[in-house]
C-alpha cells in the first residue's frame, strides 16, 4: 500500500501535455471523523476527459464533490487541503460558492429534471447568472440542446414537463442544462449508471464532443466506459490515489499491481 | 407434473385439494368486510348529509335562498339569516390562512434545509404539541391572556398604523375591544400552524437530495432552490396541507367563540365582533326554542358542509391548473 501518493504523470504523451485545469493538493476529506479521501494531489488536464475509477467506497465521487464544494450542504463533511482553480483555493475561496458552481458543472447518478417545463430546464441556470432577452434565451436554449444532441428529439415540446422524456433523454437534459450556463468544468458522477446501453452509447459520443469546449471529469463504476470515453484515469482505492496516468497507459501498462489487479478483474 | 408421479408422496388422502377452497371463502370474507368498511363511511356521510337536510326543511321552506344573503338573525321575530356567520367563517379562516401559510413555510423550510441537525427534532416536537393542545384551552388562553394584551397594544398600533391608510384603513377602524374577527383569526393562525407545518415539512424531506444538489449545483442560492424547485416539487401536498389547516379552521368552534364575540352584526371593520358558523351553532342550540329556529341552526351546519365540500372542490382545481403550467406530461 504506498504511503506517498503517486503522482504520475504520463511519461510519453503523445501530444504536449495539456495546461492543468484544477489542480489538486493534499486533499484530506473527512464524513465526521471518517477519513473518507486520504492526501490526495493529481492535476486535471483542460479540454480532456478524465475518468476516476475504482471500487465502491474507494472516494472517487467524495473527490469530485468537493470540486464544487457540494459536500458543503452537509454540515458533518468538511475537507483540507487545496482544489486550484486558476490560482483559487476552491476550498477557501472568499467568492460567493454559486458562483464557483456556476463555473464548475455537475451531473448525477440518476437524471434530475425540475419539475418545469424543458425550455424552463435549460433557462433556469441562465436566468440565475444572466439577463437574456427572449430571443437569446431562445438561442442559448437551442444551443445547449444541440451541444447535448437533444435538439432534435425535443424541439417540438420545450414547453412540455421534462418529466415527459425518457431516462436518456432526460439525462442529456440535464447535461444540457449544466452546458446552457458555460460552466469551465463539467463533472459527472457515473452518468450512466440508470441508463440502457443505447442512451449511453449517446451520452459516452456526447462526452468526447464536450471536450473541445470543457474539461470533463467523469466518475464510472464502468472500466470500458473509462477506457472508451478519457483521456486520463485515475484509480482509486480506500480514499488514496494508486495511480494517475494516461488512459491508454493505466489500461495498457499500470504502473502498479493494485491497478492492473483491479481493471484484469483479479480484484475489485 | 401430478402430484402422484413424486415418488414416495402420500397422494391418497393429501388434504391438497380442500385448502384452495378454504383460502377462497377467506379472501371473500376478509373482501366483502373491507368493502363493507369502505361502504360504511360512505354511507355515514350520505346519512348526514340526508338528515341535515331533513332537519332544515322548515327554514329552507320559510327563508328559500334569501336565507344565504340576509343578514339579520332575530330569534324573537323568528327571522334568519346566514351571511353574518357565513361572512365571519370565511373571513376569520382567511386570517388565519394569511398568518399561517407563510409562518408555516418558514418553519418548515428552516427544519428541512436550514436548521442544524440537533435542533431539529426538539423544534419539531414543540410544534406538533401545539396542535396537540385542546381547542378549549386556545379560547381560555385567547380571552384571558391574548385579548388584553391585543386590546391594550397591537389594536392601537395597527389603527394608528395601517388604520390611517385610506381604503385598507377601514378594516382597522373602530373601538379597540380585543374580542372581534382579527382575534379570532390570529388565535385560529396558531391553532392551525402545526397542522400545515407538519404536511410542509414531511413533503419537503421527501425532496430526493440528488434534486436540490442539482440545483444548488448551478449556482443557485437556497431561497431559489426552494422556491423554484422544492416548492414545484411538492406543491400538491404543500397544497394539501394547507387544505387541511383550512378544514379546520372553518370548522374549529370552541376558541373561536371564546373571542369572536359572538354578535349578529355585519362590520367592515377587523376590530369589530361578529359570529362564525360553528360558534353560532355552539352558543344557540341550547337556547334553540322553536322548530324554526332549531331549523335554522341545522341549516347553518348544513352551509358549513356546503363550504367545506366547495374549498376541497376548488383545491382540485387548483391542482389541475398548476398541472397544466408546468407544461404536460405524455
Amino acid at each position: 500500500m504506498p504511503a506517498s501518493v503517486m503522482h504520475a504523470m504520463p511519461e510519453k504523451v503523445a501530444e504536449p501535455a495539456r495546461a492543468a485545469k484544477l489542480r489538486v493538493r493534499n486533499l484530506n476529506f473527512y464524513y465526521g471523523s471518517f477519513h473518507a479521501l486520504k492526501g490526495v494531489s493529481l492535476e486535471i488536464p483542460e479540454n480532456r476527459v478524465t475518468a476516476f475509477i475504482g471500487p465502491s467506497g474507494c472516494g472517487k465521487s467524495t473527490l469530485l464533490r468537493t470540486f464544487n464544494r457540494m459536500f458543503e450542504l452537509y454540515p458533518e463533511q468538511r475537507a483540507e487541503g487545496e482544489v486550484l482553480l486558476g490560482d483559487e483555493n476552491v476550498l477557501t475561496s472568499k467568492q460567493d460558492v454559486s458562483l464557483i458552481r456556476a463555473k464548475i458543472g455537475m451531473v448525477f447518478q440518476k437524471p434530475t429534471p425540475f419539475p418545469m417545463s424543458i425550455y424552463d430546464n435549460i433557462a433556469f441556470g441562465v436566468r440565475l447568472f444572466e439577463n437574456l432577452s427572449r430571443a437569446r434565451m431562445d438561442e442559448r436554449v437551442e444551443w445547449a440542446l444541440t451541444k447535448a444532441a437533444l435538439w432534435k428529439e425535443a424541439k417540438d415540446k420545450l414547453h412540455q414537463s421534462g418529466h415527459s422524456l425518457s431516462g436518456g433523454q432526460q439525462q442529456r437534459l440535464c447535461i444540457a442544462r449544466g452546458v446552457a450556463v458555460r460552466p469551465e468544468i463539467l463533472l459527472l458522477d457515473e452518468p450512466c449508471s440508470a441508463l440502457d446501453p443505447i442512451s449511453t452509447a449517446k451520452i459516452e459520443e456526447l462526452i468526447t464532443e464536450l471536450k473541445v469546449d470543457y474539461t470533463v471529469v467523469i466518475v464510472t463504476h464502468n472500466m470500458q466506459q473509462a477506457a472508451r470515453v478519457s483521456d486520463y484515469t485515475a484509480y482509486m482505492y480506500l480514499g488514496e490515489l494508486i495511480e494517475f496516468g494516461e488512459t491508454n497507459q493505466i489500461f495498457l501498462k499500470p504502473g502498479k499491481q493494485e491497478t492492473e489487479d483491479y481493471i484484469t478483474g483479479r480484484f475489485g | 407434473m401430478a402430484p402422484r408421479d413424486i415418488p414416495g408422496a402420500v397422494t391418497d388422502h393429501a388434504p391438497k385439494p380442500f385448502m384452495p377452497r378454504k383460502n377462497a371463502l377467506m379472501d371473500a370474507i376478509f373482501r366483502n368486510i373491507t368493502r363493507f368498511f369502505a361502504f360504511l363511511v360512505f354511507s355515514l356521510l350520505a346519512a348526514i348529509l340526508v338528515s341535515l337536510l331533513i332537519g332544515s326543511m322548515p327554514s329552507i321552506r320559510k327563508f328559500g335562498l334569501e336565507f344565504l344573503w340576509s343578514a339579520e338573525w332575530d330569534p324573537v321575530k323568528e327571522q334568519f339569516g346566514a351571511l353574518v356567520p357565513i361572512f365571519g367563517t370565511l373571513v376569520t379562516s382567511f386570517i388565519a390562512l394569511a398568518i399561517a401559510i407563510p409562518v408555516s413555510f418558514g418553519i418548515s423550510i428552516f427544519l428541512t434545509e436550514l436548521s442544524p441537525v440537533w435542533l431539529r427534532r426538539p423544534l419539531g416536537t414543540a410544534i406538533e404539541m401545539l396542535a396537540a393542545i385542546p381547542s378549549i384551552i386556545y379560547g381560555m388562553w385567547g380571552l384571558f391572556v391574548f385579548v388584553p394584551i391585543f386590546q391594550e397594544r397591537v389594536q392601537p398600533l395597527l389603527a394608528h398604523t395601517i388604520g390611517k391608510v385610506p381604503g385598507l384603513g377601514l378594516l382597522f377602524s373602530g373601538a379597540p375591544m380585543g374580542i372581534g374577527m382579527l382575534a379570532a383569526g390570529i388565535i385560529l393562525a396558531v391553532m392551525v400552524i402545526p397542522f400545515i407545518t407538519a404536511v410542509m415539512r414531511d413533503v419537503f424531506e421527501l425532496v430526493p437530495a440528488m434534486l436540490k444538489e442539482s440545483a444548488y449545483g448551478l449556482g443557485s442560492t437556497t431561497w431559489e432552490v426552494v422556491w423554484r424547485v422544492v416548492l414545484p416539487y411538492t406543491k400538491v401536498g404543500v397544497i394539501g396541507g394547507v387544505m387541511l389547516g383550512l378544514g379546520r379552521a372553518l370548522g374549529e368552534t370552541m376558541a373561536v367563540t371564546f373571542v369572536i364575540g359572538n354578535a349578529h352584526h355585519l362590520s367592515a371593520s377587523l376590530f369589530a365582533p361578529g359570529n362564525s358558523i360553528a360558534s353560532a351553532l355552539a352558543n344557540e342550540f341550547t337556547e334553540a326554542v322553536g322548530e324554526l329556529y332549531t331549523s335554522a341552526l341545522i341549516e347553518l351546519g348544513l352551509l358549513l358542509f356546503l363550504i367545506t365540500t366547495i374549498v376541497l372542490a376548488l383545491s382540485k382545481l387548483l391542482l389541475l391548473q398548476l398541472a397544466k403550467g408546468e407544461g404536460t406530461r405524455t
